[in-house]
C-alpha cells in the first residue's frame, strides 16, 4: 500500500465525519442563505440595473465571504491535529505506517473538499437563483465564478492556518481559543487597525507606502481586493475598498499572497506536527 | 542485532526533563510469548510503550524491533498497538473505524472485518460507535491491533473497564494469536487476572524492572509468610498474645505470620491455647501480595 492510498483512506474518513457531523449540511445552508440574502434583501441591485445583479451581487459577498469562509474553515480544521491527541487517536494512526507528513496533507484535502463541496453548493444555488430572477450576462457569470474560485483558495488558506494552530496545543479548547482567536484578528481587528492608522496618519507616507502593502499581506483583504478589482462597476466602494482600483500592485499580486499564505500555513502544519509525542 | 526475539529492550532509560521515567530496562520479547508487564500508576509502563513505538527518544540503551529500528517503516509494520485511552470517532461505524485503520496498514478490509466476529462485537459493526458499551469501545480497539496478524503486539492496559467473562474471553483471543506467533507485551494492574494466562511477567517499579520470570518462580521466589489470625475468647487476648507473640489488631484478635513450610509447626501450638481461641483465619499469601513484594510495597501498602 502507497502513501497515496493512505493519504486517501485518511482523506475520506474526514470526508464521511464532516457529512455525518452535519457540518456539511450546516456550511452549505450558511452559505446559501447568506448569499440569497446579500441579493434579494438590503442594498442589492435596484431599478434598472437588473441585469447587473450578478456582479453586484458578487461584489458584496466578497465582502462578507472574508467573515464566513475564514470562520467556516477554522470550524472544520481546528480540531484535526489537537482533537487526535486528546482523543488518544493520534497515538494509534502513528503506529501504522502513515507517516506524519501525509496525515496532515490528507487531512488537508478531506476539509478542504467538504469546504469545497459546501462553498460550490451553497454559491451555485445562490448564483442560479439570481440568473434565474434577474437574469446574467457574461460578466456577471464570471464575477461569480471568480467569486467561487477564490473563495476556497481564502477557504485553503484558513483550513491549513487552522491545521497549524491545532499543531500547537494538546487540547481541543485551546486549539478552538487560538481559532477564534486568529479570525478576530485576521478577519476584523488587522483592518480595523490599518483603517485607525489611515485616519491618524492623514495622507501621509504610511497611507502612500506602507499601507496598500499591508492591506495585501492579509489574505482576506488579497481575496477581497482581487475580485473587486476585477469587477468593472461603478458600484461605491468605500473604506479599504477603494483600494482595489488604485492599487499600486499588479492584481495577480493578490492571487499570489493568498498562495503563499497557503504554502506557508501548511509547512507550519508539518512542522509542528513532527514535534509532537502523541 | 540478530536474535530470534522480536522485541529486546537494553539497558533502556527514558526520562522527561528531570523525571525519570524508564529506568536502565532489560526486557525481551520472543515470538508467540505474551508478556505482562506490571507497575503502580506511573511506574513507566506507558512511557515504555511509547519509546518502543518510536514516540519517544531514549536517553539511553538499545531497543531493536526484530532487527529494526522503533518508528521505522518496517517496525510499524510489524508492531500493532493499542493505547491505554482511545475514543474512535463516535459518528463512524465499527466496521467503518476497522475498514479505515485496515487500510492504513495496507491489509485488505475484507480480511480484517472478521476480527469484529473475533473479538465478540460483529452484530454491532453497522452501528455508530457512540453507542457502544465501553467494553464494546474495547474490543473494537483490540480488533484494531490485530489488523494483519502483526508480529508484536503491544497492549496499554487492554482489560481495564472489561467485566471477568470479557476478560477471560480477551485472554482466550491473546492465546490464539499468540499460538499463531504473535508476540504480546500488554500491561496491567492486577496480577490475579493474568494467573495461567500469561508466559512471563515483569515487575517496573518508579521505572526499574524489579522482577521478571515465569508467575510460579517469581511467587517460590519471594517466599511470602503466610498469615494466622487469632480471634481470642472473651477477655482472654491477653493471653494469646503473651502465649503467641505476633501482632495484636482491634482489640480481640492476634495475628502471626510464618513460613510456608512452618505451617503445621505454627497450628499444633494454636492448638495447645484450647479454648482461648474462638476463631482461626489463615491467609496464604495471594497474587497480590506477590507483586506488592516486588514491586517494593509490603503487604500493607506502605513503601519499605
Ligand atoms: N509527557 C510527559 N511529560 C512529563 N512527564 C511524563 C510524561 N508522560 C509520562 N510522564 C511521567 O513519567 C512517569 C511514567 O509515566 P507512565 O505514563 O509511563 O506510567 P504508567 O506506568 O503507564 O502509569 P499508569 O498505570 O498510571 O498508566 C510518570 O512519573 C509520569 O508523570
Ligand atoms: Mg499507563
Amino acid at each position: 500500500m502507497t502513501g497515496f492510498d493512505r493519504m486517501a483512506t485518511v482523506a475520506t474518513t474526514e470526508f464521511r465525519l464532516a457529512f455525518r457531523n452535519r457540518w456539511v449540511l450546516l456550511a452549505t445552508l450558511a452559505f446559501t442563505l447568506f448569499a440569497l440574502a446579500l441579493a434579494f434583501l438590503g442594498s442589492g441591485p435596484s431599478g434598472a440595473l437588473k441585469a447587473d445583479a450578478l456582479t453586484l451581487t458578487a461584489a458584496s459577498l466578497s465582502t462578507l465571504t472574508v467573515y464566513l469562509v475564514p470562520l467556516m474553515a477554522l470550524l472544520v480544521s481546528y480540531d484535526s491535529i489537537a482533537g487526535e491527541i486528546e482523543r488518544g487517536t493520534l497515538a494509534l494512526v502513528l503506529a501504522t505506517p502513515l507517516k506524519r507528513g501525509e496525515l496532515v496533507l490528507a487531512k488537508f484535502c478531506g476539509h478542504l473538499a467538504v469546504l469545497t463541496l459546501a462553498i460550490a453548493i451553497g454559491y451555485g444555488i445562490a448564483g442560479v437563483v439570481i440568473a434565474g430572477v434577474h437574469g446574467a450576462d457574461d460578466a456577471g457569470l464570471l464575477a461569480w465564478g471568480r467569486l467561487v474560485a477564490t473563495a476556497v483558495l481564502l477557504g485553503a488558506v484558513f483550513i491549513a492556518s487552522g491545521m497549524a494552530l491545532s499543531g500547537l496545543p494538546r487540547q481541543t479548547g485551546t486549539a478552538a481559543a487560538l481559532a477564534i482567536g486568529a479570525w478576530l484578528v485576521l478577519v476584523v481587528l488587522y483592518d480595523l487597525a490599518l483603517l485607525g492608522a489611515v485616519i491618524v496618519d492623514q495622507g501621509g507616507v504610511f497611507t502612500k507606502t506602507v499601507f496598500p502593502a499591508l492591506v495585501l499581506a492579509n489574505p482576506g483583504d488579497a481575496f477581497r481586493l482581487y475580485n473587486l478589482a476585477l469587477i468593472e462597476s461603478n458600484a461605491p466602494i468605500a473604506g479599504l475598498d477603494g483600494l482595489a482600483h488604485t492599487l499600486p500592485f499588479p492584481v495577480s499580486s493578490a492571487l499570489a499572497v493568498l498562495v503563499l499564505w497557503l504554502a506557508a500555513s501548511l509547512a507550519a502544519a508539518w512542522a509542528l506536527t513532527r514535534r509532537i509525542r502523541p | 542485532m540478530t536474535d530470534a526475539n522480536i522485541l529486546s529492550v537494553e539497558e533502556l532509560t527514558v526520562r522527561f526533563g528531570a523525571v525519570t521515567a524508564v529506568d536502565g530496562v532489560s526486557l525481551t520479547v520472543a515470538p508467540g510469548e505474551r508478556v505482562a508487564l506490571l507497575g503502580h500508576n506511573g511506574a513507566g509502563k506507558s512511557t515504555l510503550f511509547k519509546t518502543v513505538l518510536g514516540f519517544l527518544k531514549p536517553a539511553a540503551g538499545r531497543l531493536s524491533i526484530g532487527g529494526v529500528i522503533p518508528g521505522s517503516d518496517a517496525a510499524r509494520r510489524a508492531v500493532s498497538y493499542l493505547p491505554e485511552q482511545v475514543a474512535f470517532p463516535k459518528a463512524l461505524t465499527g466496521a467503518e473505524i476497522l475498514t479505515h485503520f485496515a487500510r492504513l496498514k495496507g491489509v485488505s478490509p475484507k480480511a480484517a472485518l472478521p476480527l469484529l466476529e473475533v473479538v465478540g462485537i460483529a452484530d454491532a459493526a453497522r452501528r455508530a460507535v457512540g453507542t457502544y458499551s465501553k467494553g464494546m469501545r474495547q474490543r473494537l480497539g483490540l480488533a484494531q491491533a490485530l489488523i494483519g496478524a502483526p508480529r508484536l503486539l503491544l497492549l496499554d492496559e487492554p482489560t481495564s473497564g472489561l467485566d471477568p467473562v470479557s476478560r477471560r474471553e480477551f485472554y482466550d483471543v491473546l492465546e490464539a494469536s499468540s499460538r499463531a506467533g504473535t508476540a504480546v507485551l500488554l500491561s496491567s494492574h492486577s496480577l490475579s487476572e493474568i494467573e495461567n494466562r500469561i508466559d512471563r511477567i515483569a515487575i517496573l517499579a518508579k521505572g526499574k524492572l524489579r522482577a521478571e520470570g515465569a508467575l510460579s518462580d517469581l511467587s517460590r521466589r519471594a517466599g511470602l509468610p503466610i498469615r494466622i489470625r487469632i480471634e481470642a475468647a472473651e477477655g482472654r487476648v491477653e493471653a494469646v498474645h503473651a502465649y503467641l507473640g505476633g501482632e495484636r489488631v482491634n482489640g480481640r484478635s492476634v495475628v502471626v505470620t510464618c513460613r510456608a513450610e512452618d505451617k503445621v509447626a505454627a497450628l499444633a501450638r494454636l492448638a495447645e491455647l484450647g479454648s482461648d481461641v474462638a476463631d482461626i483465619d489463615i491467609a496464604l499469601p495471594d497474587l497480590d501480595d506477590v507483586y506488592r513484594h516486588y514491586s517494593g510495597l509490603t503487604v500493607e501498602g506502605a513503601t519499605q
